[in-house]
């Protein structure tokens, strides 16, 4: 039998923004033309190549004939009719537009469980899913397993939530499990609200029927009837996904009443974030979809004792639930294999910043942050020094890189002062200013406070100040001392995880790159990255008079005739840089 | 009916459908006012007390949940939206350097979001989830990767020549 030919483009958000869908057109096209039968498949292939995808080299496309993968990189419409003829009908691929070695490292130093299908199957067809062995787990769990042998599975397997916290799963649903309630809830939490995070999208939008799956395994394991998945409304992509994914598992019986001729009932409704970073946290989560506003309250009660609407709730991140199923086919001791000490199986990554081979990554949890920079992202941008990587995003830290070698893992991350966190890891350079970096942060944290404390209300509004002091010249050697002091009584006093880490990213940069806030403070930003820190003047020698500055001043602050040497007027720079932007012939000096 | 010219009147029949979608159904605000807010672009306030009253629930819960969520606008926007996203990716590759020059294009001031003539709303939003083609601009929901100041200043100014 001859092997059947299929093409993979990438239609992730990467891919879709970079032409995806018209790519994906033309294959359409073509192939009619040329009459091959080849089998379109809206596989993410972004997923399936570690979304290098979504950065420099969309649109990824795979082809895949005679049992032989090739993936072209940077396709675009008109490239298409040629890798139609040449390759899918002609046989030969065309060399010079394949990936090429930095991309293969990339693919083979991860290790994928969660990701595992992503990219390689459409995620908009329940067939396909089914066809890579889902759905199994959820038939074997109800037919043959008990809540309670579920939930030792799960806890066998040392899962820990993903989304931050890193609470077991499987103690999280033996605690709900053992309330007495008519009524109990599970909710999947795709709120993703770290900045520089992507891994939940990237699941939705790839795999949605796993996560699915991990909500019904998990309903079942705690006696839940209902299920909401609360997702932010910036990722409408995800979100026709999902709803299409719930409808086919309605339709084949996987969602509803008697599930699969178990007698389990179990239904799952989608809610939508409204743009509130607090509504990640747990109770305020709950408080969301009740349609109030997302304040979180005073634990214990635990949610798993009383959450949504008083009852019973268990809410897990979505790359957790994603891992369920696959933890059910493959067994405890499989996922157990992969990670170090008390951090088991695998973690995705959101690898951005100032990184070569950027996007989604999977690695086995303990693997070295070196190797994560290195091997995998295939080192930093042009070549420049690596100055630190933030994990963790507004609740994480810095870590410099002369910790380059340190094990990425809940407890090695916490003893250096950053987090795993949800798993958004951006890359910093030599370029790239510590104290900008931590000031970045605290304003999001301070916007996003949503006041019901005031450790946090008050406390991250005077950090800023502080930080905002410091960005601007009129920092005091005492500030140094004071944001020490004050960000860790906001840490011990706030009400919850929000305020509680939000000074984390300024006493880790306080810790690790102190002469940095120093010299701010003697008036200077080393990277050229704080404004009011910064002069704007013209070197005359080099100043050839064209007056593109003078008209891309909006200021009103340069003055010259043409062909003579122009000036700036300080008392009148606004500092916008846009004279420095313009001038081609490097005579605007910024210092 | 878009715009500043929303009339409570005219928009009764609209609300009235929304108010029977969600009839009954437990914990809807947010729902509800997300499909007003399709409907009209933003959140008239006028709507928003229709609704309450309609529901007899202090309109004082409708505007406590319409202002704690970014998504809520209570003011008319726009005819174009910019979306400016100020992820930490798009942040440490410059997005504030895009913004500015945006703003600078359209003569907003530090406050304002949307032009005198209501041509264009500028919204800078938290992370768009596309981190690897930062910094990233989405304009009237068309996203554009590895945004250059020059790239998307020429996009806005075709839009403005549309009009
Ligand atoms: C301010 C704040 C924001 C959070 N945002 C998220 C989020 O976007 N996604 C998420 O899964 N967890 C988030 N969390 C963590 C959740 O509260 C909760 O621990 C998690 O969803 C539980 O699932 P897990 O055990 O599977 O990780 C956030 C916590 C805090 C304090």
């Amino acid at each position: 039998m001859a092997k059947e030919t299929s093409i993979r483009v990438c239609m992730g958000p990467g891919g879709i923004a970079s032409g995806g869908e018209e790519v994906l057109r033309a294959f359409g096209r073509e192939l009619k033309k040329s009459n091959v039968k080849a089998a379109l498949k809206k596989g993410c292939s972004m997923h399936h190549v570690g979304c290098m995808g979504l950065c420099a080299r969309d649109v990824l496309v795979e082809v895949v004939l005679n049992g032989k993968t090739y993936t072209y990189q940077y396709v675009t419409p008109d490239m298409v009719s040629t890798i139609v003829s040449k390759h899918v009908v002609g046989g030969k691929p065309i060399k010079e537009w394949l990936v090429d070695d930095s991309y293969v490292n990339f693919i083979k130093k991860q290790t994928k469980v969660v990701l595992s299908d992503c990219g390689r199957i459409n995620p908009e067809s329940l067939d396909a899913y089914i066809a890579v062995g889902g759905y199994e787990a959820t038939r074997s769990v109800l037919k043959s397993k008990t809540p309670e042998d579920t939930i030792e599975i799960i806890k066998e397997s040392g899962l820990r939530g993903r989304g931050g916290a890193g609470f077991p799963t499987g103690r999280k649903w033996e605690f709900c499990r053992a309330v007495e309630s008519d009524r109990k809830y599970i909710i999947c939490n795709a709120d993703e609200g770290d900045p520089g995070a992507f891994m939940d999208r990237a699941l939705l939008e790839g795999n949605p029927h796993a996560v699915l799956e991990g909500m019904i395994i998990g309903a079942y394991a705690i006696g839940a009837d209902s299920g909401y998945v609360y997702i932010r409304a910036e990722y409408p992509l995800a979100v026709e996904r999902l709803r299409l994914a719930l409808k086919h598992a309605k339709k084949k019986k996987l969602l509803g009443r008697n599930i699969l001729g178990s007698g389990f009932n179990f239904d799952i409704k989608i809610k939508l974030g409204a743009g509130a970073f607090v509504c990640g946290e747990s109770t305020a989560l709950m408080y969301s979809i009740e349609g109030k506003r997302g304040m979180p309250r005073i634990t214990p009660p635990r949610s798993t004792e009383a959450g949504l609407w008083g009852k019973p709730t268990v809410l897990n991140n979505v790359e957790t639930l994603a891992n369920i199923p696959y933890i059910i086919r493959n067994g405890a001791n499989w996922f157990a294999s992969f990670g170090k000490g008390k951090s088991k199986g695998t973690k995705v990554f959101a690898l951005t910043g100032k990184i070569k081979n950027s996007g989604l990554i999977e690695v086995p949890m303990g693997i070295s942050l070196r190797k994560i920079v290195y091997d995998i992202g295939g080192g930093i941008e042009e070549d420049k020094k690596l100055k630190a990587v933030q994990t963790g995003g507004p609740s994480g830290g810095c870590i410099p890189a002369s910790m380059i070698d340190i094990n990425v893992d809940y407890e090695s991350l916490a003893k250096v002062g950053s987090i795993v966190g949800s798993g958004g890891m951006i890359v910093l350079d030599e370029d790239d200013c510590m104290v900008n970096v931590a000031k970045y942060f605290l304003q999001f944290t301070q916007s996003e406070s949503c006041g019901k404390c005031v450790p946090c209300r008050v406390g991250t509004k005077r950090l800023l100040e502080i930080m905002e002091r410091i960005t601007s010249g009129r920092g005091k050697t005492s500030d140094l001392a004071l944001l020490e002091k004050l960000g860790n009584d906001v840490k011990s006093a706030s009400l919850c995880g929000l305020g509680q880490a939000a000074p984390n990213p300024i006493l880790s940069t306080i810790k690790y790159f102190r002469e940095e806030y120093e010299v701010h403070i003697a008036g200077r930003c080393p990277s050229k990255v704080c404004k009011e820190l910064l002069t704007y003047s013209i070197i005359e020698e080099l100043c050839k008079g064209c007056c593109a500055c003078l008209r891309a001043c909006s200021s009103g602050a340069i003055t010259g005739e043409k062909k003579k040497p122009h000036r700036i007027d300080q008392s009148l720079c606004v500092k916008c840089g846009a004279c420095f932007e313009v001038c081609k012939f490097k005579s605007v000096d910024r210092e | 009916m878009r715009g500043k010219d929303f009339s409570v009147e005219q928009a009764a029949g609209t609300l009235e459908s929304l108010y029977e979608k969600y009839r009954g159904e437990k914990g809807a605000v947010i729902p509800l006012l997300q499909d007003v807010q399709e409907e009209f672009g933003y959140l008239p306030e006028e709507a928003v007390n229709w609704i309450a009253d309609r529901l007899e629930v202090p309109r004082s819960f409708f505007f406590g949940v319409a202002t704690f969520y970014a998504q809520f606008h209570l003011a008319p926007r726009g005819k174009n939206i910019i979306t400016a996203c100020s992820g930490t990716a798009c942040h440490v590759k410059g997005s504030e350097r895009i913004i500015n020059f945006i703003k600078r294009d359209l003569g907003l001031t530090d406050k304002q979001e949307t032009t005198e003539d209501m041509g264009f709303t500028l919204e800078k939003v938290n992370c768009v989830g596309v981190c690897s083609i930062s910094p990233v601009v989405i304009i009237n929901k068309k996203v554009h990767g590895k945004a250059a100041p020059a790239k998307i200043l020429k996009e806005i100014k075709l839009l403005k020549k549309k009009k």
